[in-house]
C-alpha cells in the first residue's frame, strides 16, 4: 500500500479506537465515576458527563438556539474567527522568532543574555497574562484604528508561537559542519552570504518541526486567550459558553471542543503540506 | 614565482591563557609554483594548522604567510586558492553541479559562467553525468570528486588538500591519487597536501615536509624525484627508497641512508 493510503488508514483507525475507547468506557464504567483512594480518576459515565459520540455528531446539524443557525454553521464561523488571529499570529510569531534565532546565532553575547529571558516567557502562565494584554490593547489605537480585542487574541498566539521557532532555528542556524563553515571562509564569504548560502538551507530539517509546534501553540494561545478574555466571535468563547449549559445540553460543549481540534488539526495539516512541497525538490536518498 | 612563503612563523593557541598550546614554531617554508609539497607527521604536529594558516583561516601568532605574492588575507579575499578536507563538505540540499557552482556564485559570476565552469570541472574528475544528482546518492570517493571539482572550480594557482582521502578505501584512494596528480600536472595548480601516509606522501610529491610534535615545527625536507607517475611507479625502488627516507626523518634518524 503507498504512503497515503496508510495516513488516511492510520488517521481513520486512530478515530475508530478513539471512539470505541469513549464508548466502551461508557458502556462499563461506573456511572459515578471510578474512584481510588478517594480521588476519581476516570469521568462520570452518565450521559450528561459523557454523552454517546453519536449525540454529539448529531447535535452538530441541530440549531444553536431553538430556531437559530444550526451548531456546525456556528462552530465553523467561530473556527474562522479565530483562524484569523492563529494565522496571524503563527506568521508574526515565526518571523520574530527567526529573528531573535538569527540574532542569537550573530553574536554570543545576545544568546546568552536573551536565551534565558526567552524560555522565562514561556513559564509566565498563559491565563495571568491574557489579562494584562488585554488591558494593555485597550488604550492602543492603530492610527485612528481603534484596537480590537482579536488583535489581543492575536498577540498571545504569537507570544506563544514565537519560541519553538526561536529556540529550534538556532539549533538549525548552528547546526552546520565546522568545515562547512572553514570552506564559506576560505570564499571569502561575509556573513550574510554564509546565512543565505549555508546557515538557512541547513536549517530547513530544524525549521519544520519547530513550525509544526508553533501552529499547535498559536491555536493553543488563541483558544486560551479567547477563553480567558471571553473575546466575542472565537472557538474559545463557545467553549465557555457552551460550557455553562452542561447541565441541559451536554453534547454542546463537546461540538465546540470538537471546533478547537478540528483548528488545529487544520492549521498543523497546512504546515504539514508546505514541508511536503518543499521537502519534494529535495532528493531523500 | 613562488606560490606560499612562510617566514618565522609560530601559532599559540589560548595565549597567556591556562590552556596555552604552541602548536607551531619558527616555520619557514616556500612552496615553488606548481610544485606539489606534502606535510607529514604525527598526530599534534600542526600540520593542519599549518595548512588553515596558509589559508587564513587563522591568523600566526608571528611571522608573516604571503601567498600568491600577496598577504594570506588578500589571497582570500581573491580566492587565490582551492580547499578540500577530509570530508567533502558538500552542501546536501544542493546537486553537485551547484556544489562545484557555489565559489563561483560567491565571487558573483553570471549563471552561464557557472553552468560552463562546472561542467569543465566535472568533466576534469570524471562526474559529468552525475552534475543532476544529490550528495547522498554518491558513494565517498565521487563525493570526494566533486569536494576537488569545487576547489578548483575559481582556477585557483593552489590547491590546499587537508587529509582529503583519509577515509577512502585503498583502491579508490590510488585512483584518485592518480587523478589528482594528472588535474595538478594539467591545470599547473601548486599544492600543499595534508596526509599521515607515507606511501601517499612519497606517491604525489615533489618534496615531502616532515614534522614533527610539541612543540609543532619542520624537522626536515625530503625531495623525491619519481619522474613521470605510471604504473609502475608504487613497485619502483626510488618509490621505496623514498618511503625509507621519510620513515628515517620521521622517527628522527640521524643515520646516513647509504648505511640503510
Amino acid at each position: 500500500m503507498n504512503r497515503r493510503g496508510r495516513l488516511v488508514l492510520g488517521v481513520l483507525g486512530a478515530a475508530v479506537v478513539g471512539v470505541l475507547l469513549w464508548e466502551g468506557y461508557k458502556a462499563v464504567g461506573d456511572p459515578d465515576g471510578t474512584v481510588l483512594f478517594g480521588t476519581r480518576v476516570l469521568p462520570r459515565t452518565d450521559d450528561a458527563a459523557m454523552p454517546h459520540v453519536w449525540t454529539i455528531l448529531s447535535r452538530f446539524g441541530e440549531p444553536e438556539l431553538a430556531g437559530g443557525h444550526p451548531i456546525w454553521l456556528v462552530v465553523l464561523q467561530a473556527c474562522l474567527f479565530t483562524l484569523r488571529s492563529v494565522a496571524i499570529g503563527f506568521v508574526a510569531g515565526g518571523l520574530v522568532g527567526l529573528l531573535l534565532a538569527v540574532l542569537m546565532q550573530r553574536l554570543r553575547v545576545v544568546e546568552r543574555g536573551l536565551l534565558p529571558y526567552v524560555i522565562l516567557s514561556q513559564t509566565v502562565p498563559l491565563i495571568a497574562l491574557a489579562p494584562v494584554i488585554a488591558g494593555w490593547g485597550g488604550r492602543l489605537s492603530i492610527g485612528t484604528y481603534p484596537w480590537q480585542p482579536w488583535m489581543s487574541v492575536t498577540v498571545i498566539a504569537m507570544y506563544l508561537a514565537f519560541f519553538p521557532v526561536a529556540v529550534g532555528m538556532l539549533r538549525g542556524l548552528q547546526s552546520p559542519a565546522p568545515i562547512a563553515e572553514e570552506l564559506m571562509r576560505s570564499y571569502a564569504a561575509g556573513w550574510w552570504q554564509t546565512l543565505v548560502k549555508l546557515r538557512l538551507p541547513a536549517s530547513t530539517p530544524y525549521l519544520f518541526p519547530a513550525l509544526r509546534l508553533a501552529a499547535a501553540a498559536a491555536v493553543v494561545g488563541a483558544v486560551v486567550g479567547e477563553i480567558s478574555m471571553g473575546t466575542r466571535g472565537g472557538v474559545g468563547r463557545l467553549v465557555i459558553e457552551y460550557s455553562r449549559e452542561a447541565t441541559t445540553d451536554p453534547a454542546k460543549v463537546f461540538t465546540a471542543m470538537i471546533g478547537a481540534a478540528a483548528l488545529g488539526l487544520a492549521v498543523a495539516g497546512v504546515v504539514g503540506l508546505s514541508e511536503f512541497l518543499v521537502g519534494r525538490r529535495r532528493v531523500r536518498a | 614565482m613562488t606560490a606560499v612563503v612562510l617566514e618565522g612563523v609560530s601559532k599559540v593557541f589560548n595565549a597567556g591563557r591556562a590552556g596555552e598550546v604552541t602548536a607551531l614554531t619558527g616555520v619557514d617554508l616556500t612552496v615553488a609554483s606548481g610544485e606539489f609539497v606534502s606535510l607529514i607527521g604525527p598526530s599534534g604536529c600542526g600540520k593542519s594548522t599549518l595548512l588553515r594558516l596558509v589559508g587564513d583561516l587563522i591568523q600566526p601568532s608571528a611571522g608573516t604567510v604571503t601567498v600568491a605574492g600577496k598577504p594570506a588575507r588578500t589571497a582570500r579575499a581573491d580566492q587565490e586558492y582551492g580547499i578540500a578536507f577530509q570530508q567533502a563538505g558538500l552542501f546536501d540540499w544542493r546537486t553537485v553541479q551547484r556544489n562545484v557552482e557555489l565559489p563561483l556564485e560567491l565571487r558573483g559570476a553570471s549563471r552561464k559562467e557557472r553552468a560552463e565552469r562546472a561542467r569543465e570541472m566535472l568533466e576534469l574528475v570524471g562526474l559529468a553525468e552525475f552534475a543532476g544528482h544529490y550528495p547522498a546518492q554518491l558513494s565517498g570517493g565521487m563525493q570526494q570528486r566533486v569536494a576537488i571539482a569545487r576547489a578548483l572550480a575559481v582556477h585557483p594557482p593552489l590547491l590546499l588538500m587537508d587529509e582529503p582521502f583519509g577515509a577512502l578505501d585503498e583502491m579508490t584512494r590510488e585512483r584518485l591519487q592518480d587523478e589528482l596528480l594528472r588535474i595538478c600536472a594539467s591545470t599547473g595548480t601548486s599544492t600543499i597536501f595534508v596526509t599521515h601516509s607515507i606511501p601517499e606522501a612519497v606517491y604525489l610529491s615533489d618534496r615531502v615536509v616532515v614534522m614533527s610534535a610539541r612543540p609543532g615545527r619542520i624537522t626536515d625536507v625530503v625531495p623525491i624525484d619519481l619522474g613521470e607517475r605510471g604504473e609502475t611507479t608504487r613497485q619502483s625502488p626510488g618509490f621505496f627508497t623514498g618511503i625509507t627516507k621519510v620513515r628515517k626523518a620521521l622517527r628522527g634518524d640521524a643515520m646516513p641512508l647509504v648505511s640503510a
